[in-house]
């Protein structure tokens, strides 16, 4: 075991003096080969000079054919709703569009998503008949750029009906939910239960149970750089040719070529060497691919799109939504003898490929880091009328240790014990690795005790823990949290068929394994190159790849040549081949270290004729290579390596021409799920133990994190900087997801969270330096020993900063309450806010605020207008007048008895949303009350309405009391949340004034200025 | 995310800002560091015929001090913030500045602009009411000049007519005597306010602005309160401003930090002006 530690800068603390070994890093150009070579040092990353200076090569930078066209999606504004007709005819007339491809396209030439499931469930790439979620795709302009695309969207006409929507997990499983696929007959699409050990027993032999209902919210890892397609229909039934910025798995790949109906070797995939960023979401591209695949073939020319921010936010992809209710069974010294979980994942409106793949990902690690030799599981899978879920970094981690380590919390504060006591009784002993976990992990190897006393002593817990008592005997609220979590890598691409029955499992034929490619060759002038299948975004694989490759020739890294891009038909790749499970290190960068070694072997061999020397003598060393015996005499490594291009008939007997292996490895390991359930889900397990010490300002709420420490051990770390860097970026988008970060939807499903300002994410001004400690217990079971990293803190730092929080706010807080993100007001509501009453009653203004919990606006007031109320009555029921009231009407004609439909233009300051609306009158008791709802469409989405007027006289005008509530959908609601409840005002002000200013035009008085200021001041508009 | 086709005019001085607005109207926007239009555009939530752009206009790029800080149409939020003496001449300026979005955006966002768009969160409309300020409005038609309160007149919504260029906004100076405060709560530095206070505390009032609760930003005068009557007027403006719920924040949160943020701002400056 070696032991690394860096202090933190930027952190108040002195850690005491370990006797560990400090690492510097940094970048420092005189790192030299260890001991070892050149793997294990923090060589300075590779791709940084292009990307410093502006060369690096991204998708949308990359240039595309002459007559490339570029596309607009047109989205669904509503959650939930049938799309009747759609009518292109504007679209397609406005000069310099193509085409419009649409869902009767759609029809004709692919098929539906195959699903994880067995569930007449149907996902196409565009929507066919129902959307499912605001922002669902239902068509998409081809046009020359994408301003015209853009025009051309706004003009596609779709009629939607729109249906009652099942937004929250509650709602979507109730009795009588709104169906989203009718089919299936039920929201619940997958439904299984699992039993391993005997946990009934331990349940009725547990001195304690403790038990937790906890939700895990919706939220992503945004990158930089959103979704970038460009392809490409191929003449002569080559199928397409897509240039694109997915990521894997590309299994995946085998479900694009499936839904397009063509050969999967006809659908050439093609990756840039650089990526923006991904953290798994941009697996979610795929279906987009296939969409811009018939989109070029319609368009008869390539097509590109590049996500805009709005369209990322939402609708790309989300972190699944969770609710779980967890028990444990703890005996009286705090061992946990058996766990129960009860888990309901919100996938969103389809069960998207990998879906559900959230639950299966950790399913043979559910008991953590902990020996627990009884579990019972249920899972279940639900849509909702939201984005489809996927990858996100940590996928599945985070909802599962976010229920487990707040429960081992509530064991230590029920039990009365030192939480690190439950760790310490419960963690899987040292000695017991390779340990099989209760659902079938094979955890390879670790130190859970050794981590943990680490971080304690390096991290200056005791000095916390002082801190932790002085600040509360001033009152102030300072807590301490921990979390223990094992970090599953290298996924076992057979983990999803768990959720299939033995039987079914049984007949679809197994799946098991986790093949990992990479190609090692010698050119001409013996110049080495790699190629693997691993598609990085942004991690420095081809840094790594550099060093490991280097290590086994005796070279310098910068002698290697490493090619990161991937073309399926001229590279080596498989099912799960990409970037994601943390698979790169453990996996690609040990598979290139096998395809290096049989090289090696070869080269050996061709030295060995030249040295006199058997081939295992022959010593690869500073560019040279020599016999063990002999190093005086010594051969350069790029002469021998290049002797077989320019002469093969020179080669020994046995050799044959062309230096260049693929190796193609899978962690044996890993087998489809036993007839019992059991799988072992990755192929490796890492492990990280956190401390976070933080205060709560009882003033306004906000989270002061006093010190954060994150202890892992990912096995043998290849290049200790990059892996440091993965944990400073895993930390500040976990930080995201404790505080701030939360998709939010409307109780309607429209979203609300389309730009920066409302999906916050910290940045370096909120995120604290982590004071990051490594340990190293190599992995057997992979190449080199090494395991992944970069998912550990997105599991353990959200529910290390809950712990931390409900500490902080003590046992009067249930435990229930730390729901993420734990914003200032959410915390401030839970420390309790004294909220006195006004001591004379508030202007109308404030006596409007929203009823809470019911539509996404509704209000009620009143107004005195100084028109008698029949003159009022008259002015709703008149078809003319009121085309005069209702603000930026154009147009208002009868289609029916008190049913119209109008153009209105909406103006709040710089902002315009035009709408073809719908107004009905109902309800009518003249002139007394009545009903006026309405409901509307245009480019910025959809608004519906409904309110109830009442009419009273006043002297000798009228008091009008109103109640409405109205819905808005699409981008107006994405972008302008904030906004929303302002702007109803200030419509709702404009037309009570000019309903108002119409009355009177019959009567003899004239509105004076100062009586619909009065109004207006009643309204909140003015002050 | 891309906008809709309009005309983009460049105008190199106030005078011809004020003829094209005299042309066009409610048709065109001006168009000054584009940091709160830019995105509206791009979102094609305004889809305006003509953009003017006065961010070259050499006459409207300054910072003048004649007794008030006048700041010109196409001055930036940095060049105000890096105005000598700043911190002397208007310490609340001084004090909110920095949590006006990030260096980066102040580098373009213009100071009047920030008034022109009159974001209920936004800090410098909560300045400009606190500090009692003008906004001074020309057009072909004339010159007039507007106190803030008069300006605002709700949310994003303001005074100036279609054919009117804010020309410039007036900050009276420090006058003798007085403290100012400023006090933030935000998600994260340099977000829009969840709940923004300014004071100003003088030897017999006492004048708290409150910005990101109402409509618009809102200014209570009071005599020098402490203690309970303090607390009674904080509570009563509280309620007043009519707080709702968002996702980011409560109502009552809102409230609560009116209270106490209130309290400790102006307890804060009335102790440092005893002293």
């Amino acid at each position: 075991m070696r032991v690394r530690r860096r202090p933190a800068p930027g952190i108040d603390c002195k850690p005491p003096s370990s006797g560990s070994r400090l690492v510097s890093i940094g970048s420092d150009a005189s790192v030299s080969p260890g001991a070892t070579g050149w793997t294990g040092q923090p060589f300075e990353r590779r791709e940084d000079a292009a990307l410093l200076t502006g060369t690096g090569r991204f998708a949308d930078d990359l240039g595309v054919r002459p007559g490339t066209l570029h596309a607009a999606f047109v989205r669904s504004p509503h959650a939930h709703a049938r799309a009747r007709a759609i009518d292109v005819s504007a679209a397609l007339a406005v000069p310099g569009v193509r085409t419009v491809l649409t869902g009767e396209d759609i029809r004709r030439w692919a098929a539906p998503f195959v699903v994880g499931v067995k569930a007449p469930m149907e996902h196409w790439c565009l929507a066919v008949d129902k959307v499912r979620y605001a922002g669902e795709p239902v068509a998409l302009v081809v046009a020359g750029n994408r301003y015209l695309a853009e025009d051309a969207a706004d003009l596609v006409r779709v009629d939607y009906e729109p249906l009652p929507v099942a937004v929250e997990i509650a709602q979507a499983v109730a009795e009588g939910a709104a169906l989203l696929h009718e089919a299936v007959g039920s929201n619940v699409v997958s439904d299984r239960s699992f039993v391993y050990g005997d946990p009934d027993r331990a349940f009725a032999a547990a001195t304690h149970r403790v038990r937790l209902d906890v939700r895990y919210p919706r939220n992503s890892c945004t990158p930089i750089e959103c979704f970038v397609a460009v392809a490409e229909h191929l003449a002569g039934g080559e199928g397409y040719d897509v240039l694109s910025n997915f990521m894997g798995p590309f299994s995946l790949q085998a479900v694009m070529a499936l839904a397009l109906k063509v050969p999967s070797s006809k659908l050439r995939l093609r990756s840039p060497r650089d990526s923006g960023g991904s953290f798994g979401v941009k697996q979610a591209i795929f279906p987009y691919v296939v969409a811009l695949c018939l989109a070029s073939r319609k368009a008869g020319a390539p097509v590109k799109w590049v996500e805009d921010r709005l369209e990322h936010l939402s609708a790309a992809t989300s972190a699944t939504g969770r609710a779980s209710s967890v028990e444990a069974a703890v005996d009286a010294h705090g061992r946990i003898l058996a766990l129960d979980y009860d888990q309901i994942d919100d996938v969103g409106g389809y069960l998207r490929a990998p879906e559900p793949a959230t639950f299966y990902r950790m399913h043979g690690c559910l008991t953590g880091a902990y020996d627990i030799p009884s579990l019972r599981v249920r899972n279940r899978v639900v849509v909702t009328n939201k984005t489809p879920a996927g990858l996100v970094r940590g996928f599945g981690g985070p909802q599962v240790y976010f229920a487990l380590e707040r429960v081992v919390h509530e064991i230590a504060r029920r039990l009365q014990l030192d939480p690190l006591d439950v760790f310490r009784r419960n963690f899987i002993p040292r000695a017991a690795f390779p340990y099989r976990a209760a659902a079938g992990a094979l955890i390879d190897s670790g130190d859970y005790h050794g981590a943990l006393e680490l971080a304690v002593r390096d991290g200056a817990l005791e000095e916390l823990r002082t801190r932790r008592a002085q600040a509360r005997a001033q009152g102030r609220l300072y807590g301490i949290g921990f979390a223990a979590i094992v970090e599953p890598s290298i996924s076992n691409m057979g983990y999803i068929t768990t959720v299939l029955t033995p039987e079914a499992r049984a007949r679809a034929g197994a799946k098991n394994g986790a093949i990992a490619t990479a190609t090692v060759s010698i050119d001409l002038l013996g110049g080495v190159a790699v190629t693997v299948a691993s598609v990085p975004q942004g991690q420095g694989h081809a840094t790594v790849l550099s060093q490991v490759v280097a290590d086994v020739f005796g070279l310098h890294p910068d002698d290697i040549a490493v090619n990161v891009e991937l073309d399926t038909q001229k590279d080596a790749w498989s099912v799960a081949s990409g970037n994601y499970s943390s698979r790169f290190a453990g996996a690609v960068a040990g598979t290139a270290h096998l395809a290096a070694m049989r090289l090696r072997h070869r080269v050996a061999a061709i030295a060995a004729a030249q040295l006199n020397c058997a081939p295992a003598d022959v010593v690869f060393a500073g560019g040279k290579l020599h016999s063990r015996a002999a190093p005086d005499r010594a051969l350069h490594f790029a002469r021998v390596a290049s002797g077989p291009h320019w002469a093969p008939a020179l080669l020994p007997e046995g050799q044959v021409p062309g230096l260049r292996e693929t190796a193609f490895w899978t962690p044996e390991q890993l087998a489809a799920p036993d007839a019992q359930d059991r799988i072992n889900t990755s192929a490796a397990y890492g492990f990280a133990f956190d401390i976070c010490a933080l205060e709560i300002d009882r003033a306004t709420g906000s989270v002061r994190i006093d010190r954060y420490v994150t202890a892992h051990d990912a096995g043998r770390l290849l290049n200790p900087a990059l892996a440091d860097g993965q944990i400073r970026g895993g930390f500040a988008q976990a930080l995201g997801a404790a505080l701030m970060e939360d998709f939010a939807y409307s109780t309607d499903g429209a979203f609300l969270s389309g730009t920066f300002a409302d999906y916050l994410v910290p940045t370096a001004a909120e995120v604290p330096e982590p004071m990051i400690l490594h340990i190293e217990t190599p992995s057997p079971f992979t190449p080199l020993g090494a395991k992944g990293l970069g998912e550990g803190n997105s599991m353990s730092t959200p529910v290390c900063i809950a712990n931390a929080l409900a500490d902080a706010l003590g046992p009067e807080v249930a435990a229930e309450a730390i729901a993420l993100p734990m914003t200032p007001s959410k915390i401030l509501a839970l420390i309790g806010m004294a909220d006195p009453p006004p001591a004379k009653p508030p202007t109308a203004a404030s006596a409007q605020a929203p009823k809470s919990g019911g539509r996404a606006l509704a209000m009620s007031g009143a107004v005195e207008l100084k028109a008698p109320p029949q003159a009022v009555f008259d002015v709703l029921l008149d078809p003319a007048a009121l085309a005069a009231v209702i603000p930026g009407c154009h147009a208002l004609s009868a289609i029916g008895e008190h049913r119209y439909s109008a153009d209105v233009t909406l103006g709040i300051g710089p902002v315009r949303a035009r709408y073809r609306a719908e107004v009905a009158l109902s309800e009518i008791v003249a002139p007394r009350t009545l009903r006026l709802a309405g409901c509307g469409t245009g480019a910025l989405g959809s608004a519906e309405g409904s309110g109830r007027v009442t009419l009273s006289p006043a002297g000798s005008g009228t008091r009008l009391e109103y109640e409405y509530e109205v819905s808005v959908g699409g981008k107006v609601a994405a972008v302008g949340g904030r906004m929303l409840e302002g702007a109803a005002r200030i419509v709702l002000g404009q037309l009570f004034e000019r309903l108002d200013r119409r009355a009177l035009l019959g009567t003899d008085a004239a509105p004076a200025e100062s009586a619909w200021k009065r109004w207006l001041h009643r309204l909140g508009i003015t002050q | 995310m891309k906008p809709a086709a309009f005309d983009y005019i460049r105008a190199d001085s106030a005078d011809e800002a004020v003829a094209l607005l005299a042309e066009y109207g409610d048709d065109a926007r001006v168009l000054a560091g584009g940091q709160s239009l830019m995105a509206v555009l791009n979102m094609r939530l305004a889809q305006p015929k003509a953009l003017i752009d006065i961010h070259r206009a050499s006459d409207l790029n300054r910072i003048e001090d004649d007794g008030a800080l006048r700041v010109r149409a196409a001055a930036t939020q940095a060049a105000l913030m890096r105005y000598a003496g700043l911190e002397h001449k208007a310490p609340l300026l001084a004090q909110a500045l920095p949590h006006l979005g990030h260096f980066q955006t102040r580098n373009r966002g213009t100071v009047c602009g920030s008034v022109a768009h009159a974001d209920p969160s936004a800090e410098l409309p909560l300045c400009l009411a606190t500090l009692d300020g003008e906004v001074v409005l020309r057009s072909k038609r004339g010159r007039r000049s507007l106190k803030a309160r008069m300006f605002f007149t709700g949310m994003l919504q303001t005074a100036r007519e279609p054919d009117e260029l804010i020309e410039e906004v007036r900050f009276p100076r420090l006058s003798t005597g007085e403290r100012q405060g400023f006090v933030e709560v935000s998600m994260r530095h340099g977000d829009f306010a969840i709940v923004a206070l300014a004071a100003v505390v003088s030897r017999e009032a006492v004048r708290l602005g409150v910005g990101g609760v109402a409509d618009r930003p809102t200014v209570a005068h009071w005599p020098r309160l402490e203690g309970a009557a303090l607390d009674d007027a904080l509570n009563q403006l509280a309620w007043e401003l009519g707080a709702q719920d968002d996702h980011h924040a409560s109502a009552v949160y809102r409230r609560h930090l009116v209270r106490t943020l209130g309290r400790q701002l102006i307890s804060r400056l009335l102790r440092e002006q005893d002293a």
